[in-house]
């Protein structure tokens, strides 16, 4: 229990100060303060791409119970840049796991706090709006991190994709007998379930780095495109994304995308994308699919999204919605073959309802593929 | 889909008297459901034989049936009722085997009826093990290998088969898994099956693989007709395979599993419920898993409303019983909206942001003789749930919940830590499994040392470890050394500030209660109450359901309305059961009518009580003194009502009056002074009131000096004391002597009554009402079984069959004379003892009692709002007190016998019997009128 009293600090940007105990790694760090209420799955949510720079509150209290096990990851190294919890857990059980969460925190230098009332923060970033905040275990003033925290970066405008998107293009061949169809598959944060989903399904993928330009990609000669998630804003991102939808829809081959993926092929198509009060990130978040008349209980992680008064028949149907707050939250694309998502069928954490989705895609690829 | 229209009218069935593994949470689902039917406007019939019960209600139904729950009853009413449908999956397995019943008849196909919430077939599969066993290989889940068994050699087989002991025994179609359990050897082998046969009415039962030490998880599940599910809970119990859900001490959420490991499960048991058919309603999956997480085995499959959904409801404040009800009626999932946060779906699996224990009791005292292990055949009479932002400070607000004189787990001066009771007690399962590992850890013991003998998961055991931790580190401190910073913590981990002043006490300066409280309130250290929103703050929510924890932020705001704050009755035991819940729920109905705004503490989640659109409040917290305070100080409630909480309520009556706290109805000094023998019989003196000769005593000596004084047969007990508890009868002075030394075992500081036993009188049980100038006797019963049986456990009828009409006016003149000179406002029973036409009175209690319901019922007359609003200043003459009762009521107790085999039945002044259910007879010939009465004396033991 010692070694976890050293005291951290917690300054949200309209300054409001909590302190707390540190956890994990020693130092400041910064970001948007959004909270997830999955009470399954911190490892998956620490290391998905999309919360690339974001301070991640978890709602749920004990965090740290089963420790960390290696296959778990969605990406090579932690993404969020700061972690707050009510009730750490540094001791772990279970026969999986290869450590703590401590340790794990403290190899990927993820600087955390806990002993925080996360509830009361929750309930007012719900009330306020997201807003940058700051985390230090370096004894700094309380003003100081108020300071720091109104200086840091807004995620408005914040072109993310590139930071965390792999340096150089990759193979990964299908994991079935034989490989049936060919993704390209742009990766803007992409998630590691994501790429297994697909190449279980019989696809073999070339991962591209976000800013490849599109003759690249077209020298693979692709029969299919996947946009993926990731973070910051997609307005941002459009610069080198479009051009690569561009070429799909040229090319007339099926293109599915996943939340930042989804924005990006709504604003190909003229739709506007924009920023949420609080977002939805969780893994609980009823889905009812238009067509099916089903609902889907799905994992979500945006803070962005597609602006209802923007759409227009003639381009884009919405075949999911949202029972909460019926935002959009997925499109088929009319004006050529692809259909995209706000959430995360690949689930990891949460549920695998929307796993269909990726059979859809395939689908797709079958049916242009003859 | 909106609501089906090709239905109007339709049969709830109920679940009948309470038993072991079917209490009053059927009472919690029966009333949710009778309310969302009415309030989609349609007509509900209802049978229900329970008269404790909130669902029996004039207001819950269009027709009401108090009548025995067997197909004969149901096919009288259908007959009278003509219904369209049958919701059968609210009254549990009673009211589900009786469905299936006519069903195999093929009753409800020949008068149209509609079978909804649930599909019968799916009842069978779900109830016959092998069925059950194929399905779930087809769908690819696996289980634990057995095979059903049909004579004692089909079982011998089927062990060595298996590999040999132990094995598991399921008897199947039995409630709370009744007959089964884990045999350990050869010589349990023939009994334990034989016992099994008997016990399964179609006589089989599953010979399984033993998977003891296993992890077990259960899930809720809610689907509706277009199959969409949602997983409304996920609950780990702390307590491995081995031991019966309902008597395991268990957690939600998932403590234990990672993400992967969770969705397995989740997966799994959707795809189970989809297996067993398509109906719209809940359905709760069990499962085992392997310590290292690798595999995963079903247990079983629930498709109604169970024990389980209605702790998953109080845990997550998602109401199953009423959402599954909609969707029983054509609703889908996202028609509906939460009806917590009312701006989202109802169509999500909640999320929490804090951890839930549910913390079994027990009432092994009561049954001497019985096997005190925990097995898989429930053996638990009741529940307590607690909330709390860390499972620490969940726990230890459980044990302060449970009424068992615990201030929390452990550092309250009770433990006894012998080294080898420790051991031996944690070899096996026991109902205080978690206390013991507290007390294991105090004496050194390491997490690995602990969870090889009980296998349970280390987290919990590091959770407890912390706990034992933090005592040591506070045994050290006095109560001016120790910080705010360590209170705080304390505080946050649930101790209770008796555990602190114990703990601070250790150094030789006796540090109280009162001065912990002091110290911590002037550190700033009050609780904060947080709100149960389904979705962890996500949303904001309308519903006022909350609890304690000591953090920043309070979520519970103070109205300027005039509140009144009731006590609940903690949870269900023998003695105490659901008949003062349903006082509670009256209590609350009749503030609110008057005009209050109304509070509701109470920490069982199976009650009516603890839904959180009952009171204009809900606090889900233990009904102990520390809590209720605090919620009291935050509150400022005008007073307390704590007549209609039982033993629970009333014991913390002379601690209100101390701080000062109004108590609505009869002054305090009142009730205390009627459980004051000497007092009370000086004042029975006085009034020229006839009771049975007595004498109190201290120690064998002074007992048998009274016992040879006044005669024997004599009546001994401890005061103060629930449902009779460890009262005998001695016809002889050595058995006095017995007795006596088993008393100052089991209550040292308590001292003891004589009483003359008055051999073959008749025993009368008269509940009324006093307003300061007119009486409401609510009723006089006459019971069957002769005075020593107690009340509770007797066969009472109203009104009086045998009684002269001279006894009958003593009776109805003492009663008043009690209550005026009492000076009683509100409820006031007395029980008497009618011999040789004379009416002695036994005892007086000014409160709510457990005939209140009975009464209710019998009469159709609402009793306990009655009591309640006399209470809050209202006067009888603004009431119709009318009865509607035509001929007899009978009121008849069921008893738990059949789960410990090796009590034998014998009935005496110690209560015993789990519950109730109302008879009305026309005349004497009746059967259930004879029965008792032929075999009145048969039972009666010391």
């Amino acid at each position: 229990m010692s070694n976890q009293r050293k005291p951290a600090t917690l300054a949200l940007e309209d300054g409001i100060v909590v302190h707390g105990f540190s956890i994990g790694a020693e130092g400041t760090v910064g970001g948007e303060l959004c909270f997830n209420t999955s009470m399954t799955g911190y490892q998956e949510i620490f290391t998905d791409p999309s919360y690339y720079g974001q301070l991640m509150m978890m709602t749920y209290p004990h965090i740290g119970n089963y420790g960390t096990t290696t296959g778990d990851d969605e990406a090579p190294k932690v993404m969020i840049s700061g972690l707050i919890v009510r009730s750490f857990s540094q001791e772990y059980s279970n026969l999986n796991a290869d450590g703590g969460l401590q340790e794990y925190m403290i190899k990927n230098h993820l600087v955390g706090i806990t002993g925080v009332d996360t509830r009361r923060l929750v309930r007012h970033i719900r009330e306020k709006g997201v807003m940058n905040a700051v985390i230090s275990s370096e004894g700094l003033s309380d003003a100081e991190l108020v300071e720091k925290a109104k200086h840091w970066d807004s995620m408005n405008g914040l072109e993310l994709a590139s930071r965390v998107t792999r340096k150089e293009a990759q193979t990964l061949p299908a994991e079935t007998n034989e490989s049936r169809f060919r993704v390209a598959v742009m990766d803007y944060g992409v998630k590691l379930s994501i790429l297994k989903n697909l190449t279980r399904r019989g696809c073999t993928l070339r991962v591209f780095p976000a800013k490849t330009s599109p003759e690249e990609v077209k020298e693979w000669n692709p029969d299919g495109y996947f946009l993926s998630n990731g973070p910051g804003d997609p307005n941002a991102s459009a610069s080198y994304a479009l051009p690569i939808l561009e070429l799909a829809k040229k090319e007339k081959k099926p293109v599915f995308g996943i939340c930042l993926g989804h924005q990006l092929m709504a604003l190909s198509e003229g739709l506007q994308v924009g920023k949420m009060f609080v977002g939805h990130r969780g893994a609980n978040q009823p889905v009812k699919n238009i067509r099916t008349g089903l609902v889907e209980i799905t994992t979500q992680n945006h803070g962005f999204a597609v602006l209802e008064e923007t759409l227009n028949e003639e381009v884009a149907s919405v075949t999911h919605v949202n029972l909460n707050d019926r935002s959009i939250e997925g499109l088929r694309f009319n004006q050529f073959t692809g259909f995209s998502v706000q959430y995360h069928p690949e689930a990891s954490p949460g549920p695998h309802d929307s796993a269909y989705l990726f059979d859809e895609f395939i689908r797709d690829l079958e049916t242009h593929h003859t | 889909m909106p609501r089906r229209d090709d239905i109007h009218k339709i049969l709830i069935i109920g679940s009948g008297p309470i038993v072991i593994g079917q209490a009053c949470e059927f009472d919690y689902s029966g009333t949710q459901a009778c309310r969302s039917l009415k309030e989609e406007g349609y007509q509900v019939v209802l049978i229900n034989s329970n008269p404790a019960t909130i669902m029996t209600d004039p207001m819950m139904a269009d027709a009401i049936y108090l009548q025995p729950l067997t197909t004969d009853s149901i096919k009288e009413i259908v007959e009278k009722e003509r219904p369209d449908a049958v919701l059968p999956t609210m009254g549990g397995q009673t009211a589900l085997n009786l469905a299936r019943d006519l069903y195999l008849e093929g009753y409800w196909e020949k008068e149209g009826i509609k079978i909804i919430g649930v599909d019968m077939d799916a009842v069978n599969i779900t109830e016959d093990r092998q069925l059950f066993r194929d399905l779930m290989e087809e769908i690819g889940i696996e289980q634990c290998r057995s095979r059903t068994a049909e004579s004692l050699l089909d079982a011998k087989e089927i062990v060595e088969e298996l590999g040999g002991l132990p094995i598991v025994i399921r008897p199947s179609f039995t409630l709370g898994g009744s007959g089964g359990g884990i045999v350990w050897n050869h010589d349990e082998l023939e009994q334990k099956v034989i016992r099994g046969l008997e016990m399964s009415p179609v006589h089989q039962v599953l010979i399984e693989e033993s998977i003891v030490g296993w992890k077990e998880y259960e899930l809720e599940l809610l689907r509706d007709r277009n199959d969409n599910v949602v997983i409304i809970c996920s609950i780990e119990n702390l307590d491995p395979m081995g031991v019966h859900t309902g008597d395991s001490v268990t957690v939600a959420p998932t403590q234990t599993l990672t993400d992967k490991q969770y969705q397995r499960l989740r997966d799994a048991a959707i795809r189970m419920m989809r297996s067993i058919g398509t109906f719209a309603g809940g359905c709760n999956v069990q499962f085992a898993v392997s310590p290292d997480g690798e595999k995963l085995v079903a247990i079983e499959i629930n498709p109604r409303v169970s024990r389980s959904s209605a702790l998953a409801s109080k845990a997550t404040g998602y109401p199953i019983a009423k959402i599954a009800t909609k969707l029983a009626v054509g609703y889908t999932l996202d028609e509906l909206p939460n009806p917590i946060t009312q701006v989202s779906s109802a169509c999500f699996e909640p999320s929490i942001d804090y951890v839930v224990v549910k913390v079994p009791r027990f009432n092994f005292d009561k049954f001497p003789g019985a096997d005190e292990v925990l097995t898989t055949q429930m053996k638990a009479v009741g529940e307590v749930m607690s909330i709390g932002r860390t499972f620490n400070e969940s726990l230890n607000k459980a044990w302060q919940s449970l009424e068992v004189g615990r201030a929390g787990l452990g550092a309250d001066g009770y433990e006894v830590l012998d080294r080898k009771a420790v051991a031996e007690r944690l070899e096996k399962p026991y109902w205080d499994r978690t206390m013991q590992i507290r007390n294991a850890f105090k004496l050194g013991a390491s997490v690995a040392e602990i969870n090889d003998i009980t296998k349970v998961d280390p987290w919990f055991l590091t959770q407890i470890e912390k706990l034992v931790t933090l005592e040591n580190r506070t045994e050290g401190q006095s109560l001016d050394s120790i910080n705010t910073k360590d209170l705080h913590e304390l505080k946050q981990n649930g101790f209770s500030d008796v555990q602190i002043s114990w703990l601070l006490s250790k150094d030789g300066k006796t540090v109280t209660e009162e001065q912990v409280r002091t110290k911590r309130k002037e550190a700033g250290l009050v609780p904060v109450f947080k709100m149960v929103d389904t979705c962890a703050g996500e949303f904001p929510a309308k519903t006022p359901y909350y609890y304690s924890t000591y953090e920043g932020e309070n979520e519970s705001e103070i109205t300027p309305r005039e509140k009144v704050l009731i006590l609940g009755s903690g949870p269900n035991r023998i003695g105490q059961g659901i008949e003062f819940d349903y006082s509670c729920v009256h209590a609350v109905l009749a503030a609110k009518e008057m005009g209050y705004e109304t509070i509701m503490v109470n920490c069982n989640p199976e009650t009516v009580s603890t839904d959180f659109d009952i009171a204009d409040k809900l606090y889900f917290e233990p009904v102990y003194w520390e809590r209720v305070l605090d919620i009291i100080e935050h509150e400022k409630p005008k007073g307390v009502i704590l007549q209609v909480g039982g033993q629970t309520a009333l014991k913390l009556g002379k601690r209100f009056k101390e701080a000062g706290i109004h108590i609505f109805g009869t002054e305090f000094e009142k009730i205390d002074f009627a459980e004051d023998r000497g007092e009370f019989s000086r004042f029975l003196k006085e009034l020229n009131i006839l009771f049975p000769e007595y004498g109190a005593a201290r120690n064998a000596e002074q007992a048998v000096e009274i016992a040879s004084k006044i005669g024997y047969p004599v009546l001994i007990r401890p005061s103060y004391v629930l449902g009779g508890q460890g009262m005998r009868i001695a016809v002889k002075e050595e058995e006095l002597r017995r007795y006596v030394e088993r008393i100052l075992k089991t209550h040292p500081e308590n001292d003891f009554l004589i009483d003359k036993y008055l051999d073959q009188a008749i025993e009368v049980d008269v509940d009324s009402v006093y307003d300061g100038e007119q009486i409401h006797i609510a009723g006089i019963m006459q019971h069957i079984e002769p005075a020593g049986v107690h009340s509770g456990d007797s066969t009472a009828v109203i009104p009086t069959y045998s009684l002269s009409d001279e006894v009958l006016a003593k009776i109805n003149e003492v009663q008043e004379t009690i209550a005026h000179e009492m000076q009683i406002v509100g409820f006031l029973n007395v029980q008497y003892a009618v011999k040789d036409e004379k009416v002695f009175v036994l005892e007086a209690n000014p409160r709510s009692t457990r005939t209140i319901p009975f009464l209710a019922k019998a009469h159709n007359r609402p009793e306990a709002k009655i009591g309640v609003k006399v209470m809050l200043g209202a006067k009888l003459k603004e009431f119709d007190l009318t009865s509607h009762l035509k001929h007899w009521a009978i009121k008849e107790p069921v008893f738990p016998f059949d789960k410990f085999p090796g009590v034998k039945k014998e009935l005496g002044p110690e209560m015993k019997s789990t519950g109730e259910s109302i008879y009305f007879m026309e005349n004497f010939k009746d059967e259930r009128f004879r029965k008792p009465y032929e075999f009145k004396n048969l039972y009666l033991s010391k």
